[in-house]
């Protein structure tokens, strides 16, 4: 597996895409930091901006490069080794390109301004952690998606809508069975709603080591009146990384039985 | 004479349709076979099935004697060249070879064959600036740099010019000399009458001749093998 995750690695890192990444972040990281100067109010901006575009680019990309590479694929299929370590080495060889765009991106203009010198260093920390988190879940979705939908245009179609989903249209399902059944207690279901949502569940990770009482809304406000702030930490930290590992185990399971 | 792939009863079907019907086929040592049929015929699924890629829902398949079933390790002893040379676009030429020396082990021959083929100015060239007619060249190295004693080549000749064509043929008599042996499919029939040691033809997921080019002749009465391959197709409604 380590053989192809090297090679996938080398490819992906020198495609002018991870370069637009790479200076995308760059430049907005850079440019909040040299406007507002207030290390704290740019990692909240891009928390933002992070739950956003890391999934859906993270989406994007694990859809592409999978159809992309098929006909090397199958000459791989064709090489001595096992099925599996295929998917899994090309599926992290992108994941950690895409996570090596964001930490630069991002840390690079962080550095300068002198984040290891600063109180920010954990939540900067933090923000990072689940940029890198994000990236992992949703390019094992887009991989397990087009593993399993030959057309490409459904593939595609099918995992912009999970991102679309998961990023929009869940938040407003969420508000809406809020106010439906306000009558009730609502403590455990937002929170089992909030853990079936990896984007929601980065947004109150990153919220509660902020500690920002005022963007946290009512899950983050559940989640610490439960867990407590580090039980919080540690059980959004813990659900997210579930998020990464059932569907790298289902990338693995799926290949072993598909005819290419 | 040994065989070297032995497939027995082998059924496969994509949903509703079925693409081979129980094919019981046996390919010998140092032999190059040459496997023709239209398209759909399950040619490509067949050798999909001998390389694992595609899994059968019956039937057996033996590389050198060993079963292939839910095994990886056999695939050492097969070279397979690939239909269409797509290759990841910014790896240069001499990396994407270290891959697969990489991923194969044992002994590589690729100075000879970037000689034979006039490769080297291209192998540090990122792949996605080679033209069609060069990756296929690297395609070519690839399948031909390791030791394997079963080399498959789906549609070789695509995107070769004239020179490279005669370089392959003559590469290929070399390596049947040395006695390892070929599967092949394509759709020029000259390649076929100069190559093959044998012909099978597949219809419909089914064997519908298997013999040598002369036999091919003489069962459908023609003096050139297109026309008799044209006449299987026409009798049978195909074309």
């Amino acid at each position: 597996m380590y053989k192809i995750l090297k090679y996938a690695f080398y490819d992906l890192i020198r495609s002018k895409w991870s370069y637009v990444y790479f200076a995308f972040y760059l430049l907005i990281s850079g440019s909040l930091l040299f406007l507002t100067g207030d290390i704290s109010k740019v990692i909240i901006s891009l928390m933002n901006i992070v739950l956003v575009l890391v999934p859906l680019i993270a989406s994007i990309f694990g859809v592409m490069y999978y159809y992309n590479s098929r006909e090397f694929t199958e000459l791989l299929l064709a090489q001595p080794i096992r099925r599996s370590n295929i998917f899994l080495g090309q599926y992290f060889g992108l994941s950690v390109s895409l996570s090596s765009s964001l930490f630069l991106g991002i840390g690079i203009p962080f550095l300068f301004f002198g984040i290891f010198r600063s109180a920010e260093i954990w939540n900067f920390f933090i923000l990072i952690l689940t940029g890198v988190l994000l990236t992992f879940i949703f390019s094992a979705l887009a991989f397990l998606v087009a593993l399993q939908n030959e057309n490409k245009l459904k593939g595609f179609g099918f995992m912009l809508f999970i991102w679309l989903f998961l990023a929009i249209i869940y938040d407003g399902l969420f508000l809406l069975s809020l106010i439906v059944f306000k009558d009730y207690p609502l403590e455990s279901l937002s929170i089992s709603m909030s853990m079936f949502n990896p984007i929601d569940l980065s947004r109150v990770l990153i919220l509660l080591k902020l500690d920002i009482s005022a963007l946290m809304g009512y899950t983050g406000a559940v989640f610490r009146k439960f867990f407590g702030n580090d039980n919080g930490l540690i059980l959004s930290s813990l659900v997210l990384l579930m998020w990464v590992i059932i569907p790298v185990a289902f990338i693995a399971r799926v290949s072993k039985r598909k005819d290419f | 004479m040994k065989n070297v792939i032995e497939i027995q009863q082998l059924v496969k079907s994509f949903g509703k349709t079925r693409v081979l019907e129980g094919i019981d086929l046996n390919f010998e040592a140092s032999r190059i076979s040459v496997v023709l049929g239209p398209n759909g015929s399950g040619k490509t699924t067949m050798i999909k099935s001998v390389l694992g890629m595609v899994i059968p829902n019956s039937g057996s398949i033996k590389v050198l004697g060993t079963d292939i079933q839910g095994q990886w390790d056999y695939r050492k002893n097969i070279s397979y060249l690939p239909q269409i040379a797509n290759f990841p676009p910014n790896l240069t030429a001499l990396e994407l070879v270290n891959m697969l020396a990489d991923l194969r082990g044992g002994n590589q021959h690729t100075r000879e064959l970037i000689e034979r083929f006039g490769l080297g100015p291209f192998m540090r060239i990122r792949l996605s600036n080679l033209s069609g007619g060069t990756r296929q060249k690297v395609n070519i190295l690839l399948a031909f740099m390791s030791d394997a004693p079963v080399i498959i080549l789906d549609e070789p000749t695509n995107g070769l010019d004239p020179v490279a064509l005669i370089r392959l043929k003559s590469l290929i008599a070399q390596k049947k000399s040395e006695g390892r042996s070929f599967l092949i499919t394509t759709h020029i029939m000259q390649l076929v009458e100069e190559l093959a040691d044998e012909i099978v033809f597949l219809l419909e997921g089914k064997i519908y001749f298997k013999g040598t080019v002369s036999e091919l002749k003489e069962t459908f009465n023609e003096n050139n093998i297109e026309k008799a391959i044209a006449r299987i197709l026409l009798t049978n409604n195909v074309a």
